[in-house]
């Protein structure tokens, strides 16, 4: 068509179509237009409709009052948002994701999906990132249900029957909680039975530490949040998205208010003012159930609460990182801040921030109730407390295992994980997930806590420990690795941004580029903005160190 | 992310290391800036010093002593006692694989000779790249100002942050993630397909040349700058032409840092300039040819002009121009009326009032300003002694509350409309107030889309809130105004419960907007023709002005009334008395005293009546009492209301006389045509909305034989008895300060020096002012005049006959009547048919659709044009842009006028809407092919 033709109709711009108006209006109802809620909205229409077509983009801009770039961008930067443009075909109504981090491919994860993609025409089959469900390698999601120790006869059964979304965990309910002392603990800091000073102090003799991946002291964040202006907020971190671990799910779907209640502890301890929960997408029980049990705490409170929103991810590992997960709270892309400043100081809405994962404000109300040597009490080598560890990989029993901090990673598979599995020889080990590099069997007896494997150049994280044997090779390993971190990286620096892809495409056949690998390495550690970019050569950095045979 | 900048600000002062040596960092400097201050260069991609640092691009990282990482110079700022090592072996690795890293996805073919990229790759000696490249985009080049090259785009958000921060357009986004995240429009459309605005920010921001101007224009050569100001709108932007001296062409153009604009641009002032190099521009005088009747009903070929026009030498043309104005003159001066325009300079405005008041020897003078301010003036000047704008755009960021009636900014006014849309973003509450939805409302916390012609309504229900919630301030009530009972007895009439219905405004809003306005901290007002274009129009600005004097929201900073100026120099034009009833600097013609000082400074007498305005001197020549003109820059064919009205009434004249660039629809009629020259190739001040005096410098030379409109109205003035010999307009302009007190203490050395300066500034050493009536009004008694306003309705309501009301205005891309922008080849490119906008069900109920003709009659005329759906139009209205001569507004609107500012209701009149139509015919100018024309 000629410019000039174009020209005699158009406004400037996409103009907003009124049916499709009207569907958001319907869809939204009455809920605010907040700009902080658009990724809410766009889980909205991407439920209801199986996709997010630009019609609907653009009213809900027009509803939201932002401009069109502005509702794209985000809806593209999230993988659980489906965009489907004018004259492009929408995704058929079903989604298998099969999961193909490390421990899932160990499983094999990749031929499950081809197979699955040959068995299930009408479906879409894609790989995803790991869902938090790894001591179940290999997992495959049918629409919202996770399907474990997956079989394509398993899930091709499950698409059948219709089998699509999560059960709900069995989990300790409100009132069987609060039947067994719940609460109580909270109900002493609000009535000034206990002062905040006590409660801070216990949790810092206790010696917790945020168990997220970066173990910073839980006390100490506390006391600098507490002394920044008000309003304060909370933001906890139930993104777990780190492959290999799914702790933060175990917990909370076992005991949701244990968590619950240190939450509201710490929060009142800070003087926060509100409370936002961010749960990964992916785990569509947990968010039922701490949507039940949220609604049950709020009908039947046992003190003063703050307001608590529950958000809910769209698929996407960086949201994980602190800062990225704020941006997203507030309804944007999940691009990490640089700091300083810090989250405490200028966090969520640009207020003062305590922000913590669950597994830390688990152990609040144990730590305070039985007092803080108890926690303390735990430890090997001379650590102390207590971490949920994630164990994968070729061990007999997979699975989180509450164990003393300082344990080794032999002591953990032999002591909890009944060995490794039948016909495997324990080889490495990925001490922290994807990020904390890769340990070969000859270190496996070191303490694994925080701090403790620098010198190996390795990290605990979050305590998520994938084993390899002998039939592993390391360097598929950090090639599974540097795949994920390319896929997951946000996009905004350059080190991460291309200095993913382009290690990616360095870790082919051997030999490897050594010094390239080497100088890029440095470049992505030095200068990237957050963990994600810092820590993503890790692997192929340990492989270089510990595993040269393999790559040279 | 504000914190991240609030943070780098927050340090005052302190010593650091620098690379080994103790250096001392300003208040709110970074790291970067510092070292660049001591002579240490520091890569940096994604910084400019204009735009947020977004510390993205990683090339600035730095090593400071005791961090685990490296740290971005652009983001940090120093710290008491922090070490700082900008190119140590660990920094220096860093800087070079992040260029490294960006050089590997480059394209190799491209030439961009400006790229950062490639000037910081060479100045740390990167070598050719050890990766391999990323698979490319390809090219956009769908728009027809800006080509989209994303093969080279390193994702540094320059762009974007200039789209979303700056001009707050939100056109750019940054879409995807991680290696696949990229630039998009809207939803990753091609460019000219999206919402795009073309202001062309982020052209300016691009490092790599990924967004450049299209048909590669930026690798034109270019041999000189030169420094000059926007000729559109009256925001007054700065800037500066790159000019190819040996075309005789610009060849781009960037913003410049004035005190409107800040470096900003629209689309007009980066893109509209090739209109000078039009092949129709006049190159020698025209005389027209015996015989040539002259008609209202003419179809315009100003290409073909040889059949009524011939061409004639200089001398010929201005004793055929005069001599025949002169002839007139002897028999009935009282028969002789001058146009100027407000798109000429200060001193040419100057020039053209005193040659038709001590030339012609009456006041029968006026210009454009009757046309879009002149009710509000007439307001402002009977309620606080001054027609100008008590503060500036940019106090909209000092403001806690900004209301915006009437108005359209970000088409009409639109770098102005940056800053109301960055002091939004910034919390600044906005209240935008007009019949038509348009994109300021997506910023405003408060939309109050009232019914067309209910402004009185809307803003007296707002006083009565003010007035019996006891809002007023009464102290500045007191102290500062007079006639508040009045007012106050007025007002209560009109309760918001008994507007509601006139206006369409729930009640509760009406009152939470007026308590907003009332309690805020600082509420300012702006205003367009929306306000003033009524029979009303002077009722709707007595409102206004009333809001701000009960509440004392005038005279501090972030408050006051800001009627936003249509044209570059309507204010400059007006100050210098191209106005019937007043001289230079609103000193009245009527009054004895002012008319004595003229003409002892002027050594002529001086006619003591007022002249007639610009609609009531085309009625004149209807009727034959006005015989001869002189029109200088302006086009009533076109820009007047009732159009086949003021044709006839042109046609009818026995001498008219044309100076102008092209052959406007006003220049086809007249019996001489001067040919003049184009802004860019003349030197003079022009005045701003906010009341700063601009210099702008001569970049080409003007076309064949056409002249500066300082010289041509010289030599008419010699011809018609005047003993002139200005040579120069700083000449004009020192005569211009020795008789305006306001602007006395602006010396034209300043002007060059400094390139503008503010006024009241009425001593040599005085800064200017910005924000006036501080502590007085610049009345007789000091104070603020309340005068009370009632219900008027427009005066020609939708009736069976004509059911529908018709809104003309103007669009983005084109200015006025189109002479100019129509034939510039962007700007046409961009929007070269006229159009009209519909509400999408209106458009239903006519049985059309969007890009089909519809015709619209009124009882004056009829026009046939392209039809758009806009939601944003009201149910029952119809909104024209008045630039098409084949589909003239003008032809449909009344000409009834507002009685104290003689302000025709070009906002208003009863219209009927068909299906179908005669497609638009050619006016031999426009219609998408200037571009060609100019031969770009």
């Amino acid at each position: 068509m000629r410019s000039d033709i174009r020209a005699r109709f158009r406004t400037r711009g996409r103009t907003v179509d009124a049916a499709a108006q009207e569907e958001v209006r319907a869809l939204l109802a009455d809920a605010p237009r907040r700009r902080d809620l658009l990724i809410e909205h766009l889980h909205r229409i991407q439920d209801r409709y199986g996709h997010l077509a630009s019609r609907h983009l653009l009213a809900l801009a027009e509803e939201m009052r932002l401009s069109a770039a502005e509702v794209y961008e985000v809806a593209t930067f999230y993988h659980h948002f489906d965009v489907v443009k004018e004259g492009d075909a929408p995704p058929p109504p079903l989604t298998v994701r099969v999961c193909d981090s490390l421990p899932c491919e160990l499983a094999g994860a990749r031929a499950l999906a081809a197979e699955l993609r040959a068995r299930l025409g009408t479906v879409r089959v894609v790989c995803a990132p790991c869902v938090g469900r790894c001591a179940e390698a290999p997992v495959a999601v049918v629409h919202r249900n996770p399907i474990g120790e997956a079989s394509a006869d398993k899930v091709c059964a499950a698409v059948k029957e219709g089998r699509t979304e999560c059960p709900l965990p069995d989990a300790v309910g409100y009132d069987a909680y609060r039947d067994t002392g719940g609460y109580r603990l909270l109900a002493d800091c609000l009535s000034g039975a206990r002062t905040r000073e006590e409660v801070a102090k216990a949790v810092e003799e206790s010696g917790l530490r945020g168990l997220g991946g970066a173990g910073f002291p839980a006390a100490r964040k506390w006391r600098i949040v507490a002394a920044q202006p008000q309003p304060r907020l909370m933001a906890v971190n139930i993104d777990e998205g780190e492959p290999g671990t799914f702790k933060d799910r175990w917990f909370l779907e076992r005991d949701p208010h244990r968590f619950l209640e240190g939450m509201l502890v710490a929060a009142w301890c800070v003087g926060a003012g509100a409370i936002y929960i961010y749960l990964r997408d992916e785990y569509h029980g947990c968010r039922a159930l701490l949507e039940r049990e949220l609604e049950r705490l709020r009908r039947d409170l046992p003190c003063a609460l703050p307001p608590i929103e529950l958000r809910r991810g769209a698929g996407a590992y960086i949201c994980g990182e602190e800062s990225a997960m704020i941006e997203s709270i507030e309804g944007k892309r999940g691009m990490p801040r640089l700091r300083p400043p810090y989250v405490a100081e200028v966090g969520l809405f640009g207020r003062p921030t305590l922000e913590h994962n669950l597994e830390t404000l688990y152990w609040v109300r144990d730590i305070v109730e039985k007092g803080p040597a108890w926690y303390a009490g735990h430890g090997r080598r001379g650590r102390r407390g207590l971490r949920g560890f994630s164990v994968s990989g070729r061990v007999r029993k997979p699975g989180v295992h509450v164990a003393p901090a300082g344990i080794s990673a032999r002591e953990l598979i032999e002591e909890y994980c009944g060995g490794m599995r039948e016909g495997h020889e324990l080889y490495a080990y990925l001490p922290g997930g994807a990020s904390g590099g890769i340990l070969p069997a000859s270190l496996a007896d070191l303490p694994l806590d925080f701090d403790t494997l620098a010198p190996y150049g390795c990290f605990i994280g979050s305590a998520a420990l994938i084993v390899l044997s002998t039939r592993d090779r390391a360097a598929d390993a950090a090639r599974n690795l540097m795949r994920f971190f390319r896929d997951e990286s946000c996009g905004k620096c350059t080190p991460c941004r291309v200095g993913t892809a382009k290690a990616l495409a360095l870790l082919g056949s051997p030999p490897w580029d050594e010094p390239l690998l080497h100088e890029l390495a440095r470049t992505m550690q030095d200068a990237s903005i957050c963990g994600l970019g810092q820590a993503a050569p890790n692997p192929v950095l340990s492989v270089l160190r510990h595993f040269p045979h393999e790559v040279r | 992310m504000d914190a991240t900048i609030g943070h780098a600000q927050a340090a005052q002062g302190v010593e650091f290391r620098l690379n080994g040596t103790v250096v001392v960092g300003r208040a709110g400097e970074t790291i970067l800036e510092c070292a660049r201050r001591h002579g240490i260069e520091i890569p940096h991609l994604c910084y400019s010093p204009r735009l947020r640092p977004d510390g993205n691009c990683r090339a600035c990282v730095v090593e400071i002593a005791g961090e685990r990482a490296l740290s971005p110079s652009c983001c940090r700022a120093p710290a008491a006692g922090m070490a700082v090592e900008t190119a140590s072996e660990r920094a220096l690795a860093a800087q070079r694989m992040v260029l490294e890293l960006l050089l590997a996805d480059m394209p190799e073919r491209r030439d961009v000779p400006q790229s950062e990229l490639a000037h910081w790759a060479r100045r740390l000696g990167v070598g050719a790249p050890r990766f391999g490249a990323r698979a490319q985009p390809r090219a956009d080049l769908s728009h027809p100002a800006i080509a989209v090259n994303l093969d080279a785009c390193i994702q540094c958000t320059r762009c974007l942050r200039a789209c979303r921060e700056e001009q707050a357009n939100d056109v750019i986004g940054y879409a995807g993630r991680g290696e696949r995240a990229k630039i998009v429009f809207d939803f990753d459309d091609p460019m000219g397909e999206s919402s795009c605005v073309a202001c062309g920010e982020c052209v300016e921001a691009c490092p790599t040349g990924a967004l450049a101007p299209a048909r590669a224009a930026a690798l034109a050569p270019v041999d000189r700058r030169v420094d000059s100001v926007c000729p559109y709108c009256g925001v007054g932007c700065q800037l500066t032409y790159h000019v190819d001296s040996k075309a005789n062409a610009i060849r781009f153009v960037t913003g410049r840092d004035g005190p409107a604009n800040r470096g900003r641009l629209c689309v007009k002032g980066r893109y509209g300039f090739d209109y000078v190099r039009h092949p129709q521009r006049l190159v020698k005088p025209l005389v027209r040819r015996p015989g040539v009747a002259k008609s209202a009903d003419f179809s315009l070929r100003p290409g073909e002009w040889s059949s009524a026009f011939r061409e004639a030498s200089w001398e010929e043309a201005l004793s055929l121009a005069a001599g025949g104005l002169a002839r007139i003159r002897s028999e009935d001066r009282y028969a002789l009326a001058g146009f100027g325009s407000a798109k000429g300079t200060n001193e040419e405005a100057y020039l053209f009032q005193k040659l038709v008041r001590t030339g012609f020897g009456t006041n029968h003078v006026d210009h454009c300003t009757r046309l879009c301010h002149a009710s509000s003036v007439a307001a402002l000047l009977e309620g606080i002694g001054s027609g100008a704008v008590s503060n500036p755009v940019r106090d909209a960021l000092a403001a806690e509350v900004v209301f915006v009636i009437g108005a359209n900014p970000t088409v009409n006014h639109p770098v102005a409309a940056t800053w109301i849309k960055n002091a939004a973003r910034r919390g600044t509450k906005l209240v935008v107030a007009d019949p038509r939805r348009t994109e300021l409302a997506r910023h405003a916390t408060h939309f109050l889309q009232f019914r067309p012609d209910t402004d009185v309504a809307l803003l007296n229900a707002m006083l009565h809130v003010i007035v019996t919630e006891g809002l007023a301030n009464e102290e500045f009530v007191r102290d500062r105004t007079s006639g508040y009972e009045a007012l106050a007895e007025n007002v209560k009439r009109f309760s918001p419960e008994a507007m509601a219905p006139i206006c369409g405004i729930p009640a509760h809003t009406i009152r939470e907007v007026a308590r907003l306005y009332a309690t805020s901290r600082a509420s300012m007002i702006l205003w367009g023709m929306g306000v003033s274009q009524h029979v009303h129009g002077t009722d709707n600005a007595r409102c206004l002005i009333a809001l701000a004097l009960a509440t004392g929201q005038i005279g501090r900073p972030g408050t006051g009334l800001h009627p936003l100026r249509g044209q570059n120099n309507v204010q400059g034009a007006s100050d210098a008395g191209l106005i019937p009833m007043v001289f230079p600097d609103y000193q009245r013609v009527d009054d004895a005293e002012a008319r004595a000082r003229f003409e002892a400074f002027w050594g002529k007498a001086l006619d003591p009546k007022p002249g007639l305005t610009v609609v009531e001197i085309l009625d004149a020549a209807a009727e034959g009492r006005i015989r001869g003109m002189y029109i200088v820059g302006e086009n009533p064919a076109m820009s007047d209301p009732d159009a086949a009205h003021a044709r006839a009434a042109l046609a009818r004249l026995e001498h008219l006389v044309v100076q102008d660039i092209f052959l406007t629809e006003t220049a086809y009629l007249a019996d001489v045509v001067l040919p003049a020259s184009a802004w860019p190739e003349k030197t003079g001040t022009v005045t701003n909305t906010d009341r700063t005096v601009q210099l702008g410098c001569k970049a080409l030379e003007p076309p064949g034989e056409a002249k500066p409109d300082f010289w041509i109205i010289v030599e008419m003035a010699k011809r018609l008895g005047l003993a002139w010999n200005y040579t120069h307009p700083r000449e004009v302009w020192e005569e211009m300060r020795r008789c305006m007190r306001s602007i006395a203490g602006i010396s034209w050395e300043r002007l060059e020096r400094e390139g503008w300066a503010v006024y009241p500034c009425e001593r040599e050493d005085e800064a200017g002012r910005a924000v006036v009536f501080t502590d007085r009004f610049p009345t007789q008694s000091g104070r603020g005049r309340f005068v009370p306003a009632d219900l008027l309705f427009a005066d020609e309501r939708p009736d069976e006959r004509y059911p529908m009301v018709l809104i003309t205005g103007r669009q983005l891309e084109h200015w006025h009547t189109g002479a100019m922008t129509r034939r510039a080849g962007v700007l046409d490119a961009l929007e070269p048919e006229p159009t009209c906008t519909l509400h999408p069900l209106d458009l239903d109920a006519l049985g059309a659709r969007a890009g089909e003709l519809v015709t619209i009659a009124s009882r004056r005329g009829t026009i046939s044009l392209y039809a758009r759906a806009d939601v944003g139009t009201p149910r029952g209205c119809v909104f024209v842009p008045f630039a098409y001569y084949e589909a003239a507004a003008n032809l449909l609107t009344n000409p009834k006028l507002d009685p104290w500012g003689k302000i025709p209701e070009f906002k208003y009149c009863a219209v009927r809407v068909t299906r179908g139509g005669t497609p638009p015919a050619d006016p031999g100018y426009g219609k998408g092919r200037a571009l060609a024309e100019i031969g770009a």
